[in-house]
């Protein structure tokens, strides 16, 4: 759209001016296919060739070690559906797992960083400071946060569990060996890792929140609740929708966490879809079972997508 | 804005810091430890005899060449980021200010992109990878990154964002499309450049997934690949892992200080592309 004004801007205009000449500026098509090309090449083999590709292998058994791909039509989708296949429970369980992280990573991730925005959103001494402070876990990847909560939250050897006992608390919570224990564990340290990227972007929205309109309902006379729902929270609409979206899609993504510090543990329960699928495909090679969950996977999202969009269009009416 | 009381609010302010400094603090000091004294209890805050001795098992250990994997996640990060400047940003100047046939579907397309969860691509394209013979090499991890769909859609939002006077004038001097390109919009674009650079970097330096199953051999690795096998490789001799983990950090920690504000405007606005 943004695209449309800026072209139509300067076409009429050049045209007058450049009266009978008539060809001011107009570059051809070529020079824009080339400027476009480079980055063309790379997009359409890594990203739409493999999302057409994967679907293929779905179809098929793909073996990466065998010679023979045998097409078997929706096999692959179906055992995904079938008590009696090899990778039903399995996969259902590692389903499971990442419902129950993104359940409860996101309603956390969505709460907290907006009370965060809300703070850092005065004027104070220190104000980037302190932001920078809150952002820097997020700086560092999934791997360093992932070793370093595995050791802080040890069963045996952590200093939580040292500090806990110390302080006559029980000192022996199995933090990333049980249930419910690991869950928590994996929700907090998520949330702890990554909740200063959402206030960021919160902290943007508040910013483009006109200061007129909280004057407006000061003089109104509503309480700061009042200004919170009437104000704040329409203002942030957009953007609100958008660290919703992107929260369920990453927390779905959630893989390096359970790898490192619970290593699935106890048993397979925290093993999450993706860490499945990367094993079945990527480890075991049966790439065409995991492109089909994949692809299953990316069918979900879709519809949870459609329906958080859903809900925040009813709210707008 | 609105006035606070001083000590109260800086109370908090640094309460709240503590929560996400004192993990990363504990990272350091352990690296400092002899494994005895890193799991001791009641545990030491500060290391008792401050010992190199983990820096030195780390360097001295040929199945974990961390030096080696340093120099990859520098090579690889460094390499990205000059890709995905350069492709990104041509191709978002001919989105901004080109005029061609099927700009609108091929923007739709890109676009459309940014929706599809990256797990999708992983298998597809370990065998596109596989099929350039880029397994097991840096290039799995620098050239299929670049086509990530956040550059092309940021640039292109800046551009449209830059006067167009200045672009005028360069056409009335006779400038073609490369040269306004490269010695107007690109110098007028340098915070926006930045922005991209410092996120392209600091996305593909944390990037584990990917190359955990790309690459095979140890002196391929990454610092991220690498911090999974030293965690095999070591379980419980943590100041092992923790030295690694703070090698795997510095750079990063550093590139956020100095390049503080371009993150920050780089995550700010990926919130208003929705």
């Amino acid at each position: 759209m943004a695209a449309e004004t800026a072209l139509s801007r300067t076409p009429p205009a050049q045209a007058g001016e450049a009266g009978a000449g008539g060809r001011v500026r107009r570059t051809g098509p070529l020079t824009a296919y080339l400027f476009l090309l480079p980055y063309f090449v790379v997009f359409a083999t890594f990203v739409l060739a493999p999302a057409v590709y994967g679907l293929w292998i779905s179809l098929h058994d793909w073996d990466y070690l065998l010679p023979g791909k045998p097409f078997v039509g929706l096999d692959n989708y179906k055992a995904l559906f079938d008590s009696n296949s090899a990778v039903y429970s399995f996969w259902w369980e590692s389903l499971t797992a990442t419902g129950i992280f993104t359940l409860f990573s996101v309603p956390l991730l969505l709460s907290i960083p907006l009370l965060l925005a809300l703070l850092l959103n005065r004027s104070f001494k220190g104000r980037t400071f302190f932001r920078a402070v809150y952002f820097a876990p997020y700086v560092l990847g999934v791997a360093v946060i992932g070793v370093l909560w595995r050791f802080v939250l040890d069963p045996n050897l952590g200093v939580v569990n040292s500090v806990l006992g110390a302080i006559g608390l029980p000192g022996d919570t199995p933090w990333t060996t049980a249930l419910p224990w690991a869950w928590v564990t994996l929700v907090g340290v998520t949330v702890w890792w990554t909740l200063g990227f959402n206030a960021v972007i919160y902290l943007a929205g508040l910013q483009d929140i006109p200061r007129e309109l909280y004057e407006a309902a000061r003089i109104d006379g509503g309480g700061k609740w009042a200004e919170f729902r009437h104000v704040t929270l329409p203002g942030l609409r957009p953007v609100l929708l958008f660290v919703t979206v992107n929260t369920v899609l990453v927390s779905a993504n959630m893989f390096g966490q359970s790898y490192l510090i619970t290593q699935g543990a106890p048993g397979t329960e925290t093993r999450t879809a993706i860490m499945y699928i990367a094993q079945v495909g990527l480890s075991d090679y049966k790439m065409g079972s995991a492109a089909a969950m994949s692809y299953l996977l990316t069918a979900c999202l879709l519809v949870i997508s459609l329906i958080v969009f859903r809900l925040f269009k009813e709210k707008d009416s | 804005m609105r006035r606070v009381r001083p000590i109260a609010w800086y109370t908090v302010l640094i309460g709240l810091s503590l929560v996400f400094i004192a993990p990363l603090v504990w990272m350091l000091l352990t690296a400092f430890k002899t494994p005895g004294e890193a799991t001791r209890v009641p545990p030491t805050v500060l290391p008792q005899e401050p010992t190199t001795g983990a820096f030195d098992t780390l360097l001295g250990n040929d199945q974990t060449p961390v030096l080696r994997w340093f120099l990859n996640s520098v090579l690889a990060a460094t390499g990205q980021a000059v890709l995905v400047l350069a492709v990104a940003s041509m191709a978002a100047y001919a989105l901004a200010r080109l005029d061609f046939r099927g700009k609108k579907l091929i923007f739709g397309m890109i676009i459309a992109t940014l929706f599809i969860p990256s797990f999708v691509l992983i298998i597809p394209n370990f065998l596109i990878v596989d099929r350039f013979g880029m397994l097991d090499t840096l290039w799995a991890l620098i050239i299929p990154g670049a086509a990530g769909a956040f550059g092309v859609f940021f640039l292109r939002q800046f551009f449209l964002s830059l006067p167009k006077e200045l672009e005028e004038a360069a056409v009335l001097e006779g400038a073609n499309s490369w040269q306004i390109f490269t010695r107007v919009v690109l110098p007028l674009s340098k915070p926006a450049l930045a922005t991209l650079a410092v996120i392209s970097f600091l996305t593909n330096w944390n990037d584990f997934i990917w190359p955990i199953y790309v690459l095979f051999s140890p002196e391929q690795f990454t610092l991220p690949p690498g911090l999974a096998i030293l965690q095999g490789a070591y379980t419980i001799n943590y100041p092992v892992i923790m030295a690694g983990a703070l090698v795997a950090s510095i750079p990063v920690l550093l590139l956020f200080m100095v390049a503080q504000r371009y993150v920050i405007e780089g995550v700010s606005r990926s919130g208003l592309k929705g």
